[in-house]
């Protein structure tokens, strides 16, 4: 335990080292086999973690630290993702599909949650950890599969950022609810957090240019130090207020924009790449392998189940392009793959009652999804043996 | 030329498609980050797009002026030569020339060169026909026709 907090690092560093070589050969054998890396950190961190195959011995406050700047970066970089005109297209567009999209995944989850007997608060989590797509695996696999070109890809897309948006309001409420004890502050607690997001919100679509036009002219080392240290504080501040501050990082990245958020964006990748590999790694090292066992089954039901969800929310989304049936299970099938996402609803709930249980159940049920979701898009678009000759004989 | 539909595609770039003389359908992909992929559509399932070309920003450029930039510059020539004694050049603003920050009416430069500023480009913009209103900012190409003689003293009245 004292390994990396002690007057020795030496230790820590050789360990952890170690580790890190490991992930680099597992995101080599992931970007070899086609897929992303996420799963096999996931399972690298339950061999190293409690009851694996060869626990390690990592300062807990390193590790919350790490994990924390993980999450953080993760939520910038999807924030760089998308210009605010696209943000404003989605919300004109999408509010059914995404409601579709909450109804058949979310509700699912937080139902299973009451199930299991966890209490509201662990059950709103589980919900939201089967509610959101990975954005970084279905734009994988969409651009893998030579999909962007295709007509329901729009759609695809698009949901992706109704998601995160929803995820603004959903963090801040989930936030109030693992801080909160009694109903009537916890009410209070999630109107202050939603009013606070929608200030920052506000100021970010407003001011964001301004404040990119101030970064514009900085190398691009002031240009990373500027932003890692603004994503920094701004989470910092978002936390104070019960915002959470994977949020406040989140519109950090929504108020950049123009060239500035291109170039932000490349900078800040491989630090993120680095960070999020180690928060991945240490949110399943914190689990214990063997109570794994008891949530596969769960986990599997949850999958099949929220699975179909995803195959009606790309039936919703893409069917108003006037896409046919095929493309329409095409959206579908690559919404399926749950990822970074889930982990961070996920470790926020460390400390509610049943959090390991939760913990274990959603790292099972990334583990699932992430491996089903591109396999199944895959076999969906597997050429129909006639048209395939029709090809070869035209 | 045929009708040009914009896709945008959040978190990735932007898509053009349009249908070619010959009935297929067309597209370029265009990613933020400057690839493109030329993709054609599936005659059997209009949904979804069988070839699909990856190009880097090299190979985009290699393949455009194949595909037709070579074309432009002859018709621009080709113009030159038809119309005796006219000429097109493209004039840029440095930034402290003293034409910055003023107005086409202001600088009257029509009366001064016999030239004519028909177009000013503006970082990815056109301003087509600028009024007597429009004012210069620094990095702006002015889009000139007239004669070689006036096109040179509106060089030296812009440029410096």
């Amino acid at each position: 335990m004292t390994a990396a907090a002690g007057g020795d690092p030496s230790l820590a560093f050789i360990e952890i080292g170690a580790v890190v070589l490991v992930l680099s050969v597992l995101a080599r054998v992931a970007a070899r086999l086609g897929i992303t890396a996420i799963p096999l950190y996931l399972v690298a961190g339950l061999a190293v973690g409690k009851g694996g195959i060869a626990p390690l011995d990592i300062s807990a406050d390193f590790i919350s630290l790490t994990a924390e700047i993980g999450v953080l970066l993760l939520l910038l970089t999807l924030g760089l993702e998308y210009t605010a005109d696209e943000l404003r297209h989605g919300l004109r567009t999408g509010v059914r599909p995404g409601l579709v999209d909450a109804a058949a995944n979310f509700g699912p989850g937080f139902g299973a949650g009451l199930l299991l007997g966890w209490g509201t608060t662990a059950a709103v989590l589980l919900g939201g950890v089967c509610w959101v797509s990975s954005s970084g695996i279905t734009s994988k696999v969409l651009a893998d599969l030579d999909r962007l070109g295709n007509r329901e890809t729009p759609a695809v897309l698009n949901l992706l950022v109704i998601e995160d948006l929803a995820m603004a309001a959903y963090l801040p409420v989930v936030a109030a609810l693992v801080a909160g004890r009694d109903p009537g502050p916890t009410a209070v607690t999630v109107a202050i957090a939603l009013g606070a997001v929608g200030a920052i919100l506000f100021v970010a679509l407003r001011w964001g240019a301004r404040l990119s036009r101030l970064l514009a002219p900085a190398s691009d080392e002031a240009l990373l130090l500027g932003v890692f240290g603004l994503t920094l504080l701004v989470g910092g501040l978002a936390q104070r207020v019960h915002v959470s501050a994977a949020i406040g990082a989140f519109l950090v990245g929504l108020a950049l924009s123009g060239p500035v958020q291109a170039r932000a964006g490349t900078l800040i990748e491989p630090l993120r790449d680095l960070f999020a590999a180690l928060f991945f790694l240490f949110f399943s090292f914190q689990i214990d392998a063997g109570s794994l066992v008891h949530v596969v089954a769960p986990a599997a039901a949850l999958a099949v189940v929220t699975g179909a969800g995803k195959l009606l929310s790309g039936r919703v989304a893409a069917g108003p392009l006037g896409v046919g049936q095929r493309a329409q299970l095409r959206a579908g099938t690559a919404l399926i793959a749950r990822g970074e996402f889930s982990i961070v609803i996920a470790s926020l709930g460390a400390g509610v009652s049943h959090g390991d249980d939760l913990g274990a159940l959603a790292a099972a049920y990334v583990l699932l999804t992430a491996i089903a979701g591109p396999l199944a898009a895959r076999y969906v678009d597997r050429p129909r043996p006639r048209t395939a000759e029709g090809q070869r004989t035209a | 030329m045929p009708e040009v539909t914009e896709i945008q595609l959040p978190g990735v770039g932007v898509r053009h498609e349009f249908t070619t003389a010959g009935g297929e359908r067309v597209g370029v992909v265009s990613h933020r980050t400057g690839r493109r992929e030329l993709v054609v559509y599936d005659r059997h399932d209009p949904d979804r797009c069988t070839t699909v070309l990856h190009l880097s920003p090299d190979d985009t450029r290699a393949l455009s002026e194949l595909l037709g930039a070579t074309q432009v510059s002859e018709a621009l020539i080709a113009v030159q030569q038809r119309v005796e004694g006219l000429a097109i050049d493209w004039v840029t603003i440095p930034p402290g020339s003293r034409a910055v920050g003023t107005s086409l009416g202001e600088g009257q430069f029509r009366s001064r060169t016999g030239v004519s500023i028909v177009a000013v480009a503006r970082g990815s913009t056109t301003i087509a026909a600028p009024g007597p209103d429009h004012r210069f900012e620094a990095g702006d190409v002015a889009v000139a026709v007239g004669t070689p003689d006036g096109l040179a003293q509106l060089q030296g009245l812009l440029g410096s």
